[in-house]
């Protein structure tokens, strides 16, 4: 027997029963309205620069400071074994630049391409692949993470940043490593946008940081980033920037692009991707 | 906290005394505190978690995502059809047409192909990147809030008292289930054994599994914890379970609203507003008081 049982107090009259029912049905009509309204309700509150917006970003310092403090500056990504390796790499994002630049430079199988090294250093270098290749090497069989949600493991062979930032010695006032890329990734009014991102020198200096020239025992296809993309195996796919061309060391990124440390970043994207 | 009877009940008192004496302090400060901050934080994290996966509506067992393989278990979806774009969903490779809500909706002439309606999702509209700022604020508000309420519930004795199954709770199991069934609730300081089940599950099995898996998909906790991934069946299969408990909470919500709404919403949202809730008066031809009390 359903026993809608009220408290006495509001059982006085006949009329409050009535009005407790119009309560019910008004209460889910309203919390079944919040739904339907969608969530719309707070669109307007969360654009990027918006107060609720940017308070709520602040999960993210918190984020990167807990898990830098839990895996410290060493601690490795997992790597997988050959069986592991079940397909290709997924490409994803831009795969074939329909940039002139670029395209001159696969014309000549990156003969002419060079990266370079810039901003807060000692020594400003311009490294051709050769170069890089004959520097000490690391392979590393790592699952790559994207932002939406997808994985997908592979081979990765590459230079370790850490010994080209060697190279190029530091500056002390270097905070960040600012990797500029030769794929055009949107178009703004005030032209081409190149891909464009950031890592602190803690995730550059990480051991399983590696410019990447190799993927699965072959050169670096077009698709996922030829002639060389970073690996930042602690972070998901979007702070891994394919078609290299410059290595900037900064003190800060406020003046590049929307001065929030890369082009996924500036379009809403938390700077921290370690989750 | 204690919980305290306003007043004692005396036998034959007349009916203004002993509806007062059914009046009893029954949640402390710190359970409805931290019941509040997770019933927000939860319905945050369901509406951005939505929009999340709407960014790759399939879900996969392993440890990577099938691609030139198949280990695809679940998929949300729109394809062209003869009459027009249907939103479909796929449960271990079995077809359901979910046009509407799942895959393919939106105003009238104005749908879409998203996996979860704008309705449920927040922001409304596709946004990965701010569902996720939303999401991880409020999975610190839950975890946080887990923690104080774990503490809490030690000292103050809430989960020893009304939560730890005894073995009385096991003998009444069978009556629980019938009581339920008939919507027959019985008012009382304790939880009833089914009671004490749901809230445990969701407390100490749901949470902390939507935790783990959680960090489970961070690429950096995965350097920290890396036996994680292992222990869960890779990264795919604990975004997978995630999933999973994501939907077996909503239906505990679901319960929970029934049952409030059947047990007596006043009364029940009183108790967990103020802390005082109205017991069944006593029972003068029970020959247990302990279950009528």
């Amino acid at each position: 027997m359903p026993k809608f049982q009220i408290s006495p107090k509001l059982q006085i009259s006949p009329k409050l029963q009535i009005n407790r029912r119009k309560f019910l049905t008004s209460a889910s009509l309203g919390v079944s309205g919040i739904m339907l309204s969608g969530c719309e309700a707070f669109d307007s509150q969360l654009g990027v620069g918006d107060g609720l917006r940017s308070f709520l970003e602040g999960a993210n310092d918190l984020t990167h400071r807990a898990q830098r403090l839990l895996a410290g500056r060493d601690a490795l990504a997992p790597e997988f074994s050959e069986a592991d390796i079940r397909q290709r790499q997924r490409p994803n994002g831009i795969t074939a630049p329909d940039d002139d630049v670029y395209k001159g430079l696969l014309a000549n199988d990156f003969a002419d391409w060079r990266l370079e090294v810039s901003g807060l250093v000692e020594k400003p270098l311009s490294l051709t692949r050769e170069q890089l290749m004959n520097m000490p090497s690391r392979t590393q069989i790592t699952r790559h993470d994207c932002v939406e949600g997808w994985s997908c493991i592979a081979k990765w062979t590459g230079t370790p940043l850490s010994l080209v930032l060697d190279q190029a010695v530091v500056k002390p006032q270097a905070r960040y490593v600012m990797f500029h890329c030769l794929d055009t990734i949107d178009r703004s009014l005030s032209g081409d946008i190149k891909y464009y991102g950031s890592v602190d020198l803690i995730d550059a200096r990480h051991p399983q940081t590696i410019l990447a020239y190799g993927l699965n025992g072959k050169p670096l296809p077009v698709e996922n980033g030829a002639p060389l993309r970073v690996r930042v195996e602690r972070q998901l796919g979007y702070k891994m920037p394919k078609y290299l061309t410059k290595i900037e060391l900064v003190d800060g990124f406020a003046t590049i692009g929307g001065g929030r440390g890369g082009y996924w970043e500036d379009n809403g994207y938390d700077w921290y991707a370690g989750i | 906290m204690e919980s305290v009877a306003r007043s004692q009940p005396t036998a034959g008192t007349d009916t203004a005394a002993s509806k007062d004496a059914t009046l009893i302090y029954r949640q402390s400060r710190w359970t409805r505190l931290t019941h509040w901050l997770w019933a927000i934080s939860l319905f945050f994290m369901l509406l951005s978690g939505l929009q999340i996966f709407n960014a790759r509506p399939q879900l996969y067992i392993g440890k990577e995502s099938g691609f030139d393989y198949n280990n695809t278990v679940f998929a949300i979806g729109a394809e062209n059809t003869a009459t027009g774009p249907r939103g479909y969903t796929e449960i271990f490779g079995k077809r359901f047409d979910t046009t509407g809500v799942l895959g393919w909706s939106g105003p009238a002439g104005q749908e879409t192909s998203r996996a979860f309606p704008s309705w449920a999702t927040i922001p409304s509209y596709y946004d990965l990147g701010t569902a996720r700022v939303v999401h991880f604020f409020f999975a610190w508000i839950l975890s946080t809030t887990l923690i104080v309420w774990l503490i809490a519930s030690l000292v103050n004795g809430h989960l020893r008292r009304d939560l730890a199954p005894r073995i009385d709770d096991l003998k009444r199991l069978p009556r629980d289930i019938i009581d339920h069934a008939k919507l027959k609730f019985h008012h009382t300081r304790e939880y009833n054994t089914l009671q004490k089940m749901a809230y445990g599950g969701v407390l100490f099995v749901l949470l902390p599994l939507m935790i783990i898996t959680g960090l489970a998909m961070s690429p950096s906790m995965n350097s920290v914890l890396p036996f994680l991934n292992d222990l869960l069946g890779g990264r795919q299969t604990a975004r997978t379970i995630h999933f999973i408990v994501m939907v077996l909470l909503v239906a505990f919500f679901i319960i929970h609203m029934l049952m409030i709404l059947a047990a007596g919403p006043i009364n029940e949202l009183r108790s967990i507003i103020t802390g005082w809730y109205r017991t069944d008066p006593p029972a003068h031809d029970s020959q247990s008081p302990e279950r009528s009390a």
